[in-house]
């Protein structure tokens, strides 16, 4: 029994010291992040340890926002954003719904595509996609990073809407059905109603990978500042010295909020869908 | 009888189509394909094609100014690939792939392992906590990125500022470290990934931990078992399988990763990885055909590995 005790006892004090040291690796960083965005650079140099500043000042983002173009980024990624959740939802629906409820030809294979399409590297497609786009003079447009990321998104949301959709009782549907509806109008009034939830956490996961993807926005706007990407711009101007780095501090923050004020705010929905759909792989 | 019912199931087709009499599975089957084939043609349009065109870059002395000239019919060649694989920096950017790979896979399935026993159970504060240990998850990797060439900044970052000797973290290929020669960029690196995917890794696992029945844990304490053996002997082989499974993703996803270490280091200092090598050819030295060869020995190389991988894992469980 000696031995229990001691682990127990040894557990119930290591408990909140582990505890207290992840939220010190997760939460100091970011909290690092907005204290250095509201103080002046020249604070910064002269007490680089201090956490607190000494006088608060929002100069910082009114300078990044309008003189560094952050403004015409945001828009740009928003645009990006919007614009891919609505064309990757409009896409995987009717995708999603076949797989789940019909019989065809291929069905079973399916699935092999759309695992290959989610662990495929980026990396590779970055090559013929780069050139193909600098022949079309599609570089710098952002259609043709939405198309991207529309690929790269709709295999899993897809998966995701699938599992759902197989949850709605196959009755319902047949009641609508003999009540007149068409397929299409099925999915419209029977199928996606009830599958709000799904929709929802497949929209948050388009809207997160187009907010933070890296890769193609290098690849397809570097040239054109006029179209950057609130992630490309940071990456561009971090290396800068006449920027300070208070001001692009000020960027990050400008950068990291929305998406995590869009992720929590529908997050039990997005981390249940992604880990259920895993759980079975 | 049957047919009854299933005729109103049918939609209103235009009276055209109705007298060409198609079964309702014939119906069903076209009606499956038309809905799917939207995803299925963004697909081969935008990840099937181009890979097959970046394996025949990979053939072809293809450059920017000369790309309309390399049709399908092209100049086929190997010497792409001897070029490659002659090249000193591709076997060490290999190598350098290599361990970036495993140890922020180990690290961060690890570290995600202990934060999910730590979080299983319920106590004050414990949404905030989990909300926390998700944002470096969820921010931008650009911003993530920027945060730690900050903090780590050898003039004004905070890290150095606690230190007694600054530490050039990110530009310093090696340094002693108690004696030990340390490949300090590297590590650091690897410190990254484990630091912005372990909560990844926690999600997964917390989510298996919560819906792992509590009788087992509870007869496990009825018979005296301590917390170390009843993590041994009862949670853990509960959660072999997951973990395999995160091994997997973390391993694919980790092996061709281009953000984190371009924007960390630039692929300088020795950390210079395959993909990075694939943009540098790509972009500054306007070399499409190697560039894609190296990508292709990359995930030739991934598929190597997996396959190795997945035969152990096989074989491991046959054990059990």
């Amino acid at each position: 029994m000696s031995r229990d005790r001691f682990e127990r006892g040894l557990l119930k004090v290591l408990k909140p010291l582990v505890i207290a040291f992840l939220f010190l690796i997760t939460a100091f960083p970011f909290l690092y992040m907005v204290m250095l965005s509201v103080r002046d650079i020249q604070e910064l140099i002269l007490e680089p340890g201090s956490l607190w500043p000494r006088g608060f000042t929002l100069d910082t983002y009114v300078d990044v926002l309008t003189r560094q173009g952050f403004l015409t980024f945001l828009r740009n990624s928003a645009i990006i954003a919007v614009a891919s959740v609505a064309c990757t939802l409009l896409i995987s629906i009717p995708g999603a719904y076949a797989v789940a409820r019909l019989r065809f030809f291929g069905r079973r294979q399916v699935h092999f595509l759309f695992l290959a399409v989610y662990l495929f590297p980026a990396i590779v497609l970055a090559i013929p996609l780069f050139v193909l786009f600098t022949m079309l003079g599609l570089r710098g447009s952002l259609v043709g990073l939405i198309l991207v990321y529309i690929a790269q998104t709709v295999p899993v949301t897809v998966y995701m809407l699938r599992n759902y959709f197989e949850t709605v009782p196959r009755s319902v549907e047949e009641a609508a059905a003999i009540d007149g509806c068409t397929r299409l109008s099925t999915i419209w009034r029977v199928v996606l109603p009830l599958s709000r939830p799904a929709l929802l956490a497949t929209g948050l996961y388009a809207f997160m990978i187009a907010w933070n993807e890296f890769l193609f926005a290098l690849l397809f706007l570097v040239e054109r500042r006029e179209s950057w990407t609130v992630s490309l711009g940071l990456s561009q101007l971090a290396g800068s010295i006449e920027i300070p780095t208070t001001v692009l501090m000020a960027g990050s923050v400008v950068l990291t909020l929305p998406i995590v004020i869009v992720f929590f705010a529908g997050e039990r929905l997005l981390t249940e869908g992604l880990t259920a759909g895993a759980e079975k792989g | 009888m049957t047919a009854t019912p299933a005729r109103t199931v049918r939609p209103p087709a235009p009276p055209g189509r109705r007298s060409r009499g198609r079964t309702l599975r014939e119906q069903e089957g076209r009606a499956g394909l038309a809905l799917i084939s939207p995803t299925l043609i963004i697909t081969l349009v935008v990840v099937v094609l181009p890979l097959l065109w970046a394996i025949m870059l990979a053939f072809q002395d293809a450059r920017l100014i000369n790309i309309r000239r390399v049709g399908v019919f092209g100049h086929y060649t190997l010497e792409n690939f001897t070029y490659v694989m002659s090249e000193p920096g591709f076997w060490s950017s290999l190598v350098n792939t290599l361990v970036y790979t495993v140890a922020g896979t180990v690290l961060s399935i690890a570290i995600g392992l202990v934060t999910a026993l730590a979080l299983r159970d319920r106590f004050r504060g414990r949404t905030l906590i989990r909300a926390s240990i998700l944002i470096p998850y969820v921010a931008p990797v650009v911003a993530v990125a920027f945060l730690w060439e900050t903090m780590l900044n050898p003039q004004y970052g905070i890290v150095n500022t606690w230190l007694s000797e600054p530490i050039a973290f990110l530009t310093q290929a090696r340094g002693e470290f108690l004696g030990v020669q340390v490949p300090v960029a590297l590590l650091t690196v690897i410190a990254f990934e484990a630091w912005r995917y372990f909560p990844f890794a926690f999600l997964f696992i917390l989510a298996r931990l919560q819906a792992l029945p509590a009788e087992l844990d509870e007869a496990a304490v009825v018979d005296g078992a301590t917390p170390t053996q009843r993590f041994r002997y009862v949670i853990m082989p509960q959660l072999w399988r997951i973990i395999a499974l995160l091994s997997v993703l973390r391993f694919v996803f980790t092996f061709t990763k281009f953000d984190d270490v371009y924007l960390l280091t630039g692929g300088g200092a020795g950390t210079e990885v395959v993909s990075v090598r694939v943009y540098n050819f790509l972009t500054a030295r306007d070399d499409i055909g190697a560039s894609a060869a190296q990508a292709i020995v990359l995930a030739l190389f991934l598929v190597v590995f997996l396959a190795i991988y997945l035969r152990f894992f096989a074989g491991g469980e046959r054990e059990n």
